[in-house]
């Protein structure tokens, strides 16, 4: 293979095809091609609109809550005994995650695009509840797929969206996990194409979404390189964030491309282990393939079929990954680790015990990568990290799983 | 291998009536029954046969057609296995053209190029592949049309005037005119509006245009056949492949009768067409 010449930015991307690299592209049917072409169209104009931009940064500061602390993890830090480790803090905002970053930019743009109703698909349910929280807040009704097995394993968040207005449809389609939901969620759009927008809550999908999802979650990484050049007077020497379909990653990394000085490290659901079916590793242990309208790293056979995969968390529970990380991992500039179920599970309870946070699952993928790193890196050097979302949504799951009664 | 196709529509162009297309899934339930209901195809009356290539995620599919998939993954099928489908048929038929459907992504890990060599070699003379619109064109359309199999588009309501000369320009064979916006197997809508866009996108096309989506019957064959160059049908067939199979889900004794005799109906409904047209 020719070497490529390192790119004068890491986050110019994507090319007006929607790609990095070989990733991303528009890969759909043809009913949905004009739609998407409208969508970028649209986001073009709404980025580069002042009035936008303003609506959108009022509603962060009074609705969201943002900017959302830099926490320094004071007691985690001595326990571990190395780098300095801080929590970028997005399970403080409303609703819990980060997703609500993103749901508030794309509500703001299907009312701009004159829809009138809101489809969305959920994992965990955080994307969910975000979406039937701004459909609330912007009086649209709102349908979420969601797997059937996410159904019964996140149901304090099924219960959320049922009293937010929302409709939740079950998915019973493979193992009734993100997958499933999200090809039911583009079939539903497929169908409903006059007056429906499709709210997709991560960092994949056909262009535009991967680059407009980053977008508006890059709000992330542009606050914390903001507040720990405040707070340290210097930038972090790595950063660390969870990665499904990877949105809070990107989110989060994307600021901090251009700092060479940075590493970029996304923690993938390592599962039960690389060896069989059992994880949601798609980039350390998948191949490239086309899924859901884009190009990206997938768990497939080697007919190109997909694989459902596993993970403890519903929101890691995913084959493929967004586009860009893809790129991003092809190129050198982020690397890709697994963390397994038991790992994420432990690091869970170290946090909760250590600092009085309890994490979702998602983020304990991340913090399980920040424990293993800290105790090898100088107290002089600095982890910084993205706690994604709030646990509260998995105590039942993980008290299962610990034997405790609820 | 255009040649083989372009026969096929003008022979039936002189004959005055549409195509009959049949959808079947390859390998669903099983290779040999699959085998068995291809080539009963041409004698029920079927023009061209459409061969869907299973794939575990078929996004612009209905509960009909995703189940058939399901059912010939579940027994082994492969695009390897589609493939040869296709070649053990042309042993007994090289008439009757051949259309391959679905999706990109296990062509994509097959290899385009070692793909488009089997395909000819298989006799196989076009491909449809959903996710795949003209954006995407160098991924496999322009390799297809440089080795000469047909790369046929779909076209649909969302398609206006603007976008179709894009769609149009890559397009050989025929152009297939999805009749609704949404999933496979949908409910038919009114065929007077499906003469009205068939119309339009012959205004920019010297290409046939067949119609597909939601069509079940041979009455729906006929009203949509009367305005069209052809007429699909696809989840009827496979809904039909389905209520032969027994408890367990193998081909039953009727399998490939009860699929033979939906199409003979449907071939009526096809032929009576023009003479619709004609009053």
């Amino acid at each position: 293979m020719n070497e490529t010449p390192k790119p004068n930015s890491f986050r110019s991307g994507p090319d007006e095809d929607g790609r990095f690299g070989i990733f991303g592209g528009r890969f759909v049917a043809e009913t949905l091609m004009p739609l998407i072409l409208v969508l970028q169209g649209e986001w073009e104009k709404a980025k580069n609109d002042p009035a936008f931009q303003k609506e959108l940064a009022d509603l962060g500061a009074h609705y969201i809550g943002r900017p959302s602390p830099l926490y320094f993890a004071e007691r985690l830090t001595e326990h571990l005994g190395g780098a300095k480790i801080y929590f970028k803090r997005e399970e403080l905002n409303h609703t819990g995650s980060h997703k609500i970053n993103n749901c508030i930019g794309q509500i703001l743009l299907a009312k701009r695009m004159g829809k009138t109703r809101i489809i969305a698909e959920t994992g965990a349910g955080q994307h969910g509840v975000a979406s039937a929280t701004v459909a609330a807040r912007f009086g649209f009704p709102c349908v979420v797929y969601m797997g059937a097995t996410d159904v019964q394993r996140q149901a304090p968040n099924v219960f959320r969206m049922k009293l937010l207005g929302a409709e939740v449809r079950p998915v019973t389609a493979g193992h009734g996990t993100l997958k499933d939901a999200m090809n039911e969620a583009l079939r539903d759009w497929v169908t409903n194409v006059d007056d429906t927008y499709y709210l997709i809550g991560t960092a994949a999908g056909p262009h535009p979404y991967p680059e407009m999802v980053r977008d508006f979650q890059s709000v992330i990484g542009t606050e914390a390189r903001a507040q720990l050049l405040e707070a340290e007077g210097r930038l972090p020497d790595v950063v660390i964030a969870a990665v499904g379909g990877g949105s809070n990653a990107i989110g989060i990394f994307h600021p901090f491309l251009d700092d060479d000085s940075v590493r970029i490290v996304g923690v993938e659901a390592g599962g039960r282990g690389l060896q069989g079916v059992e994880h949601c590793a798609s980039i350390t242990a998948g191949t490239p393939g086309v899924l859901h309208g884009n190009r990206t790293y997938l768990l497939q056979d080697g007919d190109g079929q997909i694989l459902e995969g596993h993970s403890i968390s519903a929101g890691l529970d995913y084959p493929g990954i967004g586009p860009e990380h893809s790129w991003l991992h092809s190129i050198g500039r982020a690397e890709y680790v697994p963390i397994m179920d038991d790992e994420a599970l432990d690091a869970f309870q170290m946090l909760t015990r250590l600092e009085g946070i309890i994490p979702a699952l998602e983020p304990s993928h991340a913090l399980a990568e920040v424990i293993k790193r800290a105790p090898k890196m100088g107290k002089d050097e600095i982890i910084l990290m993205n706690l994604s979302g709030r646990g509260d949504k998995d105590i039942f799951t993980v008290g299962k799983i610990l034997g405790m009664e609820l | 291998m255009t040649a083989r196709m372009d026969k096929r529509f003008a022979a039936l162009k002189a004959e005055g009536r549409p195509a009959l297309i049949t959808y079947i899934m390859g390998g669903d339930p099983d290779f040999e029954t699959s085998l068995g209901i291809m080539k009963a195809l041409p004698d029920a009356g079927a023009d061209l046969i459409e061969l869907g290539m299973p794939f575990s995620d078929p996004m612009a599919d209905g509960p009909a057609v995703q189940m058939a998939g399901q059912r010939a993954l579940k027994d082994g099928q492969t695009l390897a296995k589609t493939l040869e489908l296709a070649s053990r048929f042309r042993e007994g038929d090289t008439e009757t053209p051949i259309v391959m459907m679905g999706y990109y992504n296990p062509i994509y890990v097959y290899g385009v190029e070692r793909f488009l060599d089997d395909v000819i070699a298989s006799g196989i003379d076009g491909l449809i592949v959903v996710d795949l619109p003209p954006e995407m064109d160098d991924e496999l359309c322009i390799p297809a049309l440089a080795k000469g199999v047909n790369f046929i588009r779909l076209a649909t309501p969302t398609t206006d005037d603007k976008r179709l000369p894009a769609v149009l320009k890559n397009t050989s064979g025929f152009v297939y005119y999805v009749s609704m916006n949404g999933i496979t197997g949908s409910a038919l809508p009114d065929p007077s509006l499906i003469g009205g866009a068939v119309k339009r996108i012959k205004g920019h096309t010297a290409l046939p245009v067949c119609v597909g989506f939601g069509v079940k019957t041979a009455d729906h064959a006929k009203a949509i056949g009367a305005a069209a160059d052809g007429v699909v049908v696809g989840s009827a067939i496979v809904s039909q492949i389905a209520g032969s199979l027994t408890k367990d889900g193998k081909a039953g004794p009727d399998t490939v009768a009860a699929v033979a005799t939906l199409v003979r109906g449907l071939a009526t409904g096809v032929r009576a067409a023009r003479l619709v047209a004609a009053e």
